[in-house]
């Protein structure tokens, strides 16, 4: 910009963005291969026009000496500075870089970038996380500790040699005497799977690449038919691949119906030609990262293929409303869908919903106890991911999962129904990579089982997003790593065996890391579901709040 | 980890033959209690079966209040056990009571007619509150209330306790005699934590910790029946396990390994019930134990049972002959207990056994969870 020339609000600098990309002319050559990957093309190729002043020696000087400045250009890459192009900080540039010339460096003061991300009169909108790092002040779940070992008066478990069972059960359970009548007078006993504690969270197909999806979905396969690990994957508001559906890995997937209602056309449809039934329904009425606000697929990502399996024409948004149109009372239209849900399959498959944390979560919890269906009850605490939401519904709405889920696990256990509606938390779990320390303090606090899905994305498919605003453009399907674009040019970057492996890698490591949690604490014959007497905490609110011990 | 004695037999034997077994298994146990259950009683409560015996410690002043409490319930005393402790000083490590109460009582008037289940209710509930009043004023402390069952608990070392009540006096004689010497862990030292623990006819021991205590507590407490209270000790829950499996769910002991240690879930679907094991393990879940335990117990029938968690952490034996036999968590135990047995047929259960001696000592019955459940019929 010259000197004289106009400035407008939202012209930056290259100093008020967030991210600033520091690049070495010295190591560049010119490859231009940090401009082609740069997913939102902050980057561009830079001709620059330098003057050197060359000062002639004192005798050359005379009426013929010829100017003293040199003018010269020469190629580099330039940082563009409107907002709509600001650098996300993802690093493929330096992903890139045969010598490392590139690299997005943070702002090292709050940046001015975030006053204008709203131009147009639309709120920022991203993917990602909530942005909370918690680093130097852990979260609650990584600063919950297990204290109560066995030592001497009880020996503690070999980990490595002792045999384990941590299944967890979901679907109803009913009370002992109700179970054993009913299965005497050969009635209908609701549905139970047993599965692993940890279950991947509903992550669209959709919101998730192709290669993406496929390669949790054959992780997934490979846990439980080569392995034995029942782990379970739930679809996401997106409908199934009408392949998926027809085989016999359906009973691996827990099929997701959310206020949109999209894919369901292809699942019904699907029905009569079902091998298998799905390990489960969940009915979203909630999701952590955006609370009371529907999922949300943008344009950009509603390719022909997303399209047919959804239903719906290529190339527009699809959000879901916030609320299923047809739900007015949780009494009386939540209990028709779950009733509805059930006869689809004729009353073989478990349905349960999911919320997002809230206050409000005792009062869904309350009725559900009473509503003889209700197979469980998710909770998405306000740390869960998204692939799409506006910013403000990410960084504010929410409630925390640990005391969410505590209320609720305790609240059963005043009405006596603790084995009964199983409590599923997810939202944040891992974040700062504590997996499975996260699950083992959540189970311990109420939670039948676990759901995680950022955890996955980063560990299984390499997602760089950060706690702290990086990358996070899962929303307009130009992810750099392939996880959550539609573009083939994207996603093919991303090979689906080596997820499946990475997938495979993550579990049994969890799994070895959930058995060195419950074996020093005696446990093996069974998940230690409420087991607070083990945790304890060094805030003494924390403490109180949870009902757990307080420790310094 | 506890020391634990359960004799059975046809004759009527002294109770100081349990605690003789104690004694000679003492590395095992520190004085920090001792517990003594009498079932399927001989000598003068021979006459007196259908009679409920209270159980307990009182003082002075506890005594009138228990007194005025039977008499306001309409109880009255058949027969008493009278302990003369006064004019010995109690052993090292044992307070001084004023009164150890054993006391036969008349079902009041009112009570004619009652079927049984509400009869034991009531008889539950009194000792229930009997020890809530002890426990306001710290004047009584109640063991039990039932018909045919006589519970001493107190601190110090067994042998010791047992030579100062003068439990080898020819008023204390019983068929089915369970003692528990034990090694305090990581509770208070409170006589309600001491073992055996009794509820409605169901009398259980055990050794080790129970690491899913709270769970458990959590649960059993949520049942709604008044009964499931107390657990000053982790252990009460095994007693309450079997309560609520014979009286909740109508189950025999047979199944009692399936709900606190449940096979695994590739053991199931080959189980010639696994269908029905399969819903057990699933509703009882939140009854799951963990170990290392290993529980003896008495059931309303006077047979004994044993069982151990499922890594078989707590050991325990078995022997005797026909008519009379013991469960001992130590060899040693056990040959005090019975001499005079064959010892080539001692042996030690494995970990999916039920071991039960029926009533009539005729034999001893192993139930391996691996076999068909007989009470499905």
């Amino acid at each position: 910009m010259l000197t004289n020339g106009t400035i407008v609000p939202s012209s930056l600098s290259v100093r008020d963005l967030q991210w600033q990309v520091d690049w070495d002319k010295d190591k560049c050559t010119l490859c231009g291969r940090c401009c082609a990957v740069c997913p939102v093309q902050a980057i561009e190729l830079g001709v620059h026009r330098k003057r050197t002043i060359q000062i002639p020696s004192l005798a050359e000087i005379g009426p013929a000496t010829a100017s003293s400045n040199v003018y010269q250009v020469y190629h580099g890459i330039r940082q563009k500075t409107d907002p709509a192009y600001a650098c996300t900080g993802c690093g493929m540039c330096n992903l890139v870089c045969p010598n490392g010339a590139i690299m997005g460096v943070r702002s090292e003061e709050i940046d001015k970038q975030r006053f204008h991300v709203n131009r147009g009169g639309q709120p920022r909108k991203r993917g990602g996380r909530r942005n909370s790092p918690d680093i130097h002040n852990l979260g609650t779940l990584d600063r919950i500790k297990f204290t109560r070992i066995s030592m001497l008066t009880d020996p503690a478990l070999d980990a490595g040699r002792h045999e384990f069972e941590l299944r967890t059960l979901l679907g109803r359970v009913l009370p002992p005497e109700e179970n054993l009548k009913l299965y005497r007078e050969n009635g209908w006993i609701p549905p139970v799977r047993e599965i692993y504690p940890l279950l991947i969270g509903s992550m669209s197909f959709g919101a998730l690449s192709p290669n993406m999806w496929e390669g949790l979905q054959m992780g997934v396969a490979y846990l439980n038919e080569e392995l034995g690990m029942p782990v379970r994957m739930c679809t996401g508001e997106g409908g199934c691949p009408p392949r998926l559906l027809r085989s016999r890995f359906l009973k691996y997937t827990i099929l997701q119906i959310a206020s949109g209602y999209f894919g369901w056309d292809e699942i019904i449809h699907a029905l009569p030609h079902m091998k298998e039934d799905p390990c489960a329904i969940e009915i979203k009425y909630g999701q952590g990262a955006k609370p009371g606000d529907g999922g949300l697929l943008m344009w950009s990502k509603v390719n022909k293929l997303i399209a047919a399996i959804r239903g719906v024409p290529s190339g527009v948004s699809l959000p879901s409303p916030p609320t299923h149109q047809t739900q007015y009372s949780i009494e009386e239209s939540v209990a028709k869908m779950i009733q509805s849900m059930y006869m689809a399959w004729g009353f073989r498959v478990p349905v349960y919903p999911k919320i997002s944390g809230t206050s409000t979560a005792l009062a869904v919890l309350n009725n559900l106890t009473r509503n003889a269906y209700a197979g469980g009850l998710a909770i998405d605490g306000e740390d869960g991911g998204t692939g799409a939401a506006y910013s403000v519904s990410m960084d504010h709405m929410g409630h925390p999962i640990a005391s969410n889920l505590r209320d609720c696990y305790l609240n059963l256990v005043r009405l006596g129904k603790q084995n009964e509606v199983p409590l599923f938390a997810g939202g944040g779990v891992g974040k700062n990579g504590k997996l499975a320390a996260n699950a083992a303090a959540l189970i311990m606090l109420g939670a039948s089982g676990v759901q995680v899905g950022k955890y996955i994305m980063q560990a299984a498919a390499g997602c760089v997003g950060s706690e702290t605003d990086r990358c996070n453009v899962c929303n307009i399907g130009l992810c750099p790593k392939g996880i959550t674009s539609q573009d083939p040019r994207l996603y093919r970057r991303l090979d689906p065996e080596k997820v499946a492996e990475r997938l495979v890698d993550i579990y049994l490591a969890f799994d070895t890391e959930l058995k060195k949690i419950v074996a020093p604490l005696g446990r093996s014959t069974s998940l230690p579901i409420g087991m607070s007497d083990a945790l304890a905490i060094d805030d003494k609110d924390a403490a109180e709040r949870l009902d757990i011990k307080y420790v310094v | 980890m506890c020391r634990l004695i359960a004799m059975t037999s046809s004759e009527p034997l002294s109770p100081i033959l349990a605690m003789r077994a104690l004694d000679v298994m003492r590395e095992g146990h520190d004085g920090s209690g001792v517990g003594l259950f009498m079932s399927d009683l001989g000598g003068p409560f021979e006459e007196l079966k259908g009679l409920p015996i209270l159980s307990g410690i009182c003082t002075g002043e506890g005594v009138k209040r228990l007194d005025q409490f039977m008499m306001n319930l309409g109880f009255m005393t058949k027969h008493k056990v009278s302990m003369r402790t006064s004019q010995k000083s109690p052993p090292r490590g044992t307070p001084r009571r004023d009164v150890y109460v054993i006391r036969a009582y008349e079902y009041p008037q009112a009570w004619e007619g009652l079927d049984r289940k509400e009869t034991d209710f009531r008889l539950m509930m009194a000792r229930l509150q009997l020890r809530q009043m002890g426990e306001e004023k710290e004047d009584m402390i109640i063991y039990s209330f039932w018909p045919d069952v006589i519970m001493i608990k107190e601190i110090g070392d067994p042998l010791q306790v047992a030579e100062y009540l003068q439990l080898d006096s020819a008023e204390l004689r019983a068929r089915v005699v369970l003692a528990q010497g034990r090694q305090n862990t990581n509770y208070a030292i409170n006589l309600y934590a001491c073992h055996p623990f009794f509820i409605q006819g169901i009398a259980s021991m055990t050794n080790g910790e129970n690491t899913a205590f709270v769970p458990i507590r959590e649960y059993l407490m949520s049942r709604g029946f008044p009964g499931y209270m107390g657990y000053q000790s982790d252990s009460e829950v095994f007693t309450h396990i079997a309560h609520y499996m014979l009286n909740s769910l109508g189950l025999g002991i047979e199944a009692y390994k399936h709900i606190i240690t449940p096979l695994q879930d590739g053991d199931l679907p080959t189980h010639p019930d696994g269908g029905f094991l399969t819903q057990l393990k699933h509703s009882c879940r939140r009854l799951i134990i963990d170990g290392p335990n290993c529980v003896i117990g008495r059931l309303p029938d006077n047979s004994v049972f044993l069982v151990q968690d499922r890594k078989k952490l707590r050991p325990a034996v078995v022997g005797g002959r026909k008519g009379l036999y013991a469960f001992s968590s130590e060899m040693c135990g056990l040959e005090a207990a019975i001499p005079d047995r064959d010892k080539t047929k001692d042996f030690q259960p494995m970990h999916l056994d039920t071991v039960i001696v029926p009533s009539d000592r005729s034999e001893v019955r192993i139930c391996s969870q691996t076999e068909p459940l007989s009470l499905l019929h």
